[in-house]
């Protein structure tokens, strides 16, 4: 351990202090530049495993009948593949990087909540951990990525790879909206003064766009999980045919979620090559406004495409339609990115260093596979190239040729900021060049295989004319970018002890992280260079002929949002998400009552009278919240105590329900009404008791304080929350209790 | 070395099977495919075009001052925003009406009802009461109405040359027509993920003459015959005793369940184990012998059958034709 430490003080990471206990000082860190390397470092263990996953899968395919791999095998390792790559490699590494650089990029000291974002990161190996004990625990996971209904359910995948699968991605989906929120907030209420929305680097604010995908996304898949899970543990038939449950629908909450995916891991390498491709062609990005706007569009029409997914499933032409023509829209936004990166090279001075390199090899590559994709998107021609190796191409072509690429660029690019040491452009090239190479033989190739009927997730294939040769060259190139992957790591070990010392902006760009040390200290900024563009640096360095002002001046008294208020609200629209799934669910399967129980059975008087309470409820919170502002603590600890009451009277009428229900022989796995309907009120009473507790918390504090009378900021914001609460329940209400009364 | 270095025009019909259609279907996507490829490969050239300009004539030289500042151009930026959104309009009324071509909707009962089993196809014609497996036989140049269902997870039926792919799903049966102007036999895949052996649940599309077509449908119909050779009625008792008759089905024998494929004519199939190894006596012993040897994973478990039964039971099942 002395060589590491050794490692970690010549590298300038480590004060002094910290020397005695390293471990620690990294373990119990709260720094958001010490959480983005251990998101970063994370990602690359896990790279390792998934990469090495990926050149099994190869070895497998290098010919034709080969019988190296069990199918077992080989099914559970491009489940883990996928489901790594995401989740452990793709999301970690970028969200690494969102959290060094963000804070920096808006002069902040720190995450809005630097112990939200420990927790959050610690939950990424955990959950890592949670998936790859699967293999332990009688077999990974062997149902794609995607897991399927019914393949993933009981009857056809008994072991307990998919739960382990299933948990550990509910643990992942927690701990991203966990970051997502933390970046959300931090770019509104963290931002140094005069660092307004408009000047915001385009790097943090596609992170600003893609937080909010994230924390509308991921709640839909953790809904879909439950379901899974419910169905797996509980014997609930949510996407079982044979109990009335349907295939289809897990294919629409997956991709409803799956695809808004694509883009959360997009977003951010299209913020990577929107801060490099201008630094190394000397130029600023072409049309800001477009770049940023088109962002917003992207994000949101990703939240209508999923179905293309679902082109073969047979929805019927007029939704394929509708589908098409969504998705050939975010072409647009999508296009108008890729021309102005192409338009920011043109007029400049063009520097290929190993950072541009990749991000150009990034920009062709995503060309490529920005149009294979609009094939896709044409769902006459998805028809045949769907699940083909030219599909398998297509969206490698985007996961490696466009994000991974943009990563190394943006490992290239920042590493002397994270380390005060500049990595070999010898090595680099070397990386780039193998990758390249690599990643084209590999991918290239597959499109042919992929139009000679290859279909993809097989093990093996028979020697068809021209299958065995094409797949051994696709193997080949797979082993290339292997070798360019090792390269990679020597360059990092290597130039962590031995680079060039890079001083505090090597590369001469012109935003705020490179304003200070490398790597800066703990509190990030000593002083800030006057912000009044996009390029403070810009400004500074050329006082002859600086950019335009961009925006009006910010005003003294201009404030910033409040970010308990912030979090809470986006937590909101996060759990929005997740009731939204639940909600159409109910609606989906009791939109004809099932067989056996249903809901006319409910006690409507009863449920509604104890319903009443939790609305009265609203009303009493708000009261204490109003003698709050008046200063009068007594009251406030009355209206708070009432509340609290009458939520407990609310959860006792549920229990009853619950109780009367059970009585009478129906429980969660009864039928789909039984199923959705415990769920949801389940998923709802839930957050009532956690409603409960956050409002004792906050009531025991101030009856601590006694009767002095003071702020108590945690009311207004856990206030936020039990109103939300209430008003899901209105829906719920509404869809359970009083729609049968209408029909 | 003819596979390794195939001709131009070998590569295409040989190779690529997407891109040699052998149906009206399949030929109105491959024409989508070419107008669509031509519009993506010229927005190719043009802007992979500005971008080797870019790099070849604006590169950094050491000592020169940083160039002008150029933040944008509005109008530029309206045109390339409105250009991609005219190429959009068009592409989705090609699709449309490529839909219509590709895949009209269903009319009448079906010709042929395709269910995808973990891993194989059972294959019935409702009309005239055949079932097979593994081989769809079709008269050439008459579209055949097929409905697709599956007995337990999700598969996908995919004849590149002849049709689009569409999947089988528990619960909801889906529709296409497949066709073929020429004889042939032509491979089909499981596209869909379907667990363990979704490498191997191939099946043939096998397309013949009306005469042909005639002449096949009347001989699957017939009973399996009870084989007058002495070893082969040997192996049908020992069939007729064992678990076999469980899953399989032989018309004119006790067996009649259909959880495995039905062998009334087994012996007339081209190939074993939807596709993992030809039809021939030694691979039939093979199989019998340790179907997991051949195809790990399959539903079929291995019956320790001896030298002498596996004898019987191969001389049974080539008198099924």
């Amino acid at each position: 351990m002395n060589a590491l430490t050794a490692v970690l003080n010549r590298a300038g990471l480590l004060t002094p202090q910290q020397r005695e206990h390293w471990e620690m000082a990294w373990l119990s860190t709260v720094d958001h530049k010490r959480i983005g390397i251990l998101y970063m470092v994370t990602g690359l263990v896990f790279f390792v495993v998934g990469g090495v996953e990926a050149l099994l899968i190869r070895l497998q395919l290098a010919g034709p009948n080969n019988t190296f791999l069990h199918p077992d095998t080989y099914n559970m390792l491009f489940t883990m593949h996928g489901t790594t790559m995401i989740f452990l490699v793709a999301m970690p590494v970028l969200f690494g990087l969102a959290n060094y650089i963000v804070p920096l990029q808006i002069g902040a000291r720190d995450m809005a909540f630097p112990r939200l974002n420990a927790f959050s990161f610690w939950l990424v190996p955990f959950g890592g951990i949670l998936l790859h004990f699967s293999f332990l625990a009688g077999g990974a996971p062997a149902v794609g990525w995607f897991a399927y209904a019914p393949l993933s359910e009981m009857p056809y995948s008994s072991q307990l790879g998919v739960d382990y699968w299933a948990l550990a991605l509910l643990v992942l989906g927690i701990g991203s909206v966990g970051t997502s929120i933390n970046l959300l907030v931090t770019v509104l209420s963290r931002r140094a003064p005069h660092m307004t929305l408009r000047r915001l680097p385009l790097f943090t604010w596609m992170i600003f766009v893609n937080s909010f995908l994230v924390i509308v996304a991921l709640p839909v898949l953790n809904a879909a999980l439950v379901m899974l899970l419910a169905d797996r543990r509980l014997g609930t038939h949510f996407f079982l045919p044979s109990g009335g449950g349907s295939a289809i629908m897990w294919q629409h909450i997956f991709w409803a979620f799956g695809h808004p995916e694509v883009y959360i891991v997009a977003l951010p390498a299209f913020g990577i090559l929107s801060e490099i491709i201008p630094v190394f062609s000397r130029k600023p990005i072409f049309g800001y406004e477009f770049v940023a706007g088109s962002t917003v569009a992207i994000a949101f029409l990703s939240l209508l495409v999923w179905a293309h997914h679902m082109f073969t499933v047979g929805l019927g032409h007029t939704v394929d339609l509708f589908f098409v023509a969504s998705s050939l829209l975010i072409a647009i936004p999508t296009g108008v990115k890729v021309l102005a990166w192409s338009a920011t090279m043109v007029g400049g001075r063009i520097k290929l260093n190993t950072p541009m390199l990749f991000c150009v090899a990034a920009l062709v590559q995503f060309l490529v596979a920005g149009l294979t994709g609009v094939s896709h998107a044409v769902a006459a021609l998805d028809w045949q190239t769907k699940n083909s190796y030219f599909l398998v191409a297509h969206f490698h072509f985007v996961f490696v040729g466009l994000i991974v690429f943009a990563i190394l660029g943006a490992v290239h690019y920042w590493f002397p900021k994270f380390s005060g040491r500049m990595l070999s452009e010898r090595l680099g090239k070397w990386t780039f060049w193998l990758m390249t190479i690599g990643f084209n033989l590999t991918f290239v190739i597959q499109h042919f295989l992929g139009l000679a009927g290859m279909p993809r997730r097989v093990y093996t294939y028979p020697d068809l004319p021209g299958w065995g040769w094409m797949n051994l060259l696709s193997t080949v190139g797979a082993f290339v970018m292997g070798v360019a992957a090792l390269v990679l790591v020597w360059n990092l070990s290597r130039s962590l002890l031995r680079g060039k010392p890079a001083g505090d902006n090597p590369w001469q760009a012109w935003t705020l992280e490179w304003a200070t040390t490398s790597p800066p200290p703990h509190e990030n900024f000593q002083t800030l260079p006057p912000i009044r563009s996009r390029r403070p640096l810009w400004d500074d360095a050329n006082p002859d002929r600086p950019d335009p002002v961009v925006g009006a001046q910010w005003k003294a008294e201009t404030h910033l949002p409040e970010k308990n208020q912030a979090s809470i609200l986006a937590f909101m629209v996060s759990e929005t998400g997740f009731f939204g799934v639940l909600i159409l669910a109910y609606l989906y399967y009791n939109a004809v009552p099932p067989p056996g129980s249903n809901a006319h059975d409910l006690n409507v008087l009863k449920t509604g009278l104890f319903s009443l309470c939790l609305f009265a409820s609203s009303a009493t919170l708000w009261r204490s919240e109003v003698s709050e502002r008046r200063g009068r603590p007594r009251a406030l600890a009355a209206w708070l105590t009432a509340t609290i009451v009458l939520g407990g009277i609310f959860l006792v009428g549920q229990g009853m329900e619950y109780w009367d229900l059970f009585r009478r022989g129906v429980s969660v796995n009864s039928n789909l009404f039984s199923a959705t309907f415990f769920t949801l009120t389940g998923f709802h009473g839930l957050h009532v008791c956690v409603g409960l507790i956050a409002l004792l918390v906050v009531l025991g504090l101030r009856i601590g304080r006694g009767a002095k009378p003071g702020h108590s900021p945690a009311l207004r914001t856990v206030g936020l929350y039990w109103h939300f609460v209430d008003a899901v329940w209105v829906v719920v209400f509404s869809v359970v209790y009083l729609r049968p009364l209408i029909q | 070395m003819t596979s390794i270095l195939p001709s131009s025009g070998a590569l295409f019909a040989t190779i690529l099977k997407v891109l040699s259609p052998g149906s009206p279907q399949a030929r109105s996507i491959f024409n989508l495919g070419v107008e669509t490829s031509v519009i993506l490969a010229a927005i190719f050239a043009i802007v992979a075009g500005i971008i080797v300009y870019a790099l070849m004539r604006f590169r950094w030289r050491e000592g020169e001052p940083d160039p002008h500042q150029t933040a944008g151009n509005t109008k530029i930026e309206i045109v390339w925003t409105v250009i991609p959104c005219l190429i959009v309009v068009a592409l989705f009324a090609l699709t449309a009406r490529t839909m219509a071509s590709a895949d009209p909707p269903s009319v009448g009962a079906p010709d042929v009802i395709v269910t995808g089993h973990q891993w194989w196809w059972e294959v019935r014609y409702p009309g005239a009461g055949v079932v097979t497996a593994n081989e769809i036989h079709i008269p050439v140049g008459r579209p055949i109405s097929v409905q697709l269902r599956s007995a337990d997870v999700l598969h996908e039926f995919w004849v590149p040359e002849l049709a689009r792919k569409i999947t089988a799903v528990p619960g909801h049966p889906n529709h296409i027509w497949i066709e073929a102007d020429k004889p042939g036999a032509y491979l089909g895949v499981c596209s869909e993920f379907c667990g363990t052996q979704h490498a191997w649940m191939h099946f043939l599309v096998i397309a013949e003459s009306a005469a042909e077509f005639a002449a096949w449908q009347q001989a699957q119909l017939h009973p399996a015959l009870r084989p007058a050779e002495r070893v082969a009625a040997k192996g049908l008792a020992l069939f007729e005793q064992t678990s076999c008759v469980s899953c399989h089905a032989i018309k004119g024998t006790a067996a009649r369940a259909n959880v495995g494929p039905d062998l009334t004519h087994f012996a007339s199939r081209r190939q074993l184990g939807a596709g993992i190894v030809d039809n021939t006596p030694q691979n039939l012993r093979r199989w019998l012998a340790d179907p997991q040897q051949v195809k790990p994973g399959a539903k079929m478990p291995d019956f320790k059958f001896t030298d002498e039964q596996l004898t019987q039971l191969v001389a049974y099942f080539e008198t099924l034709q």
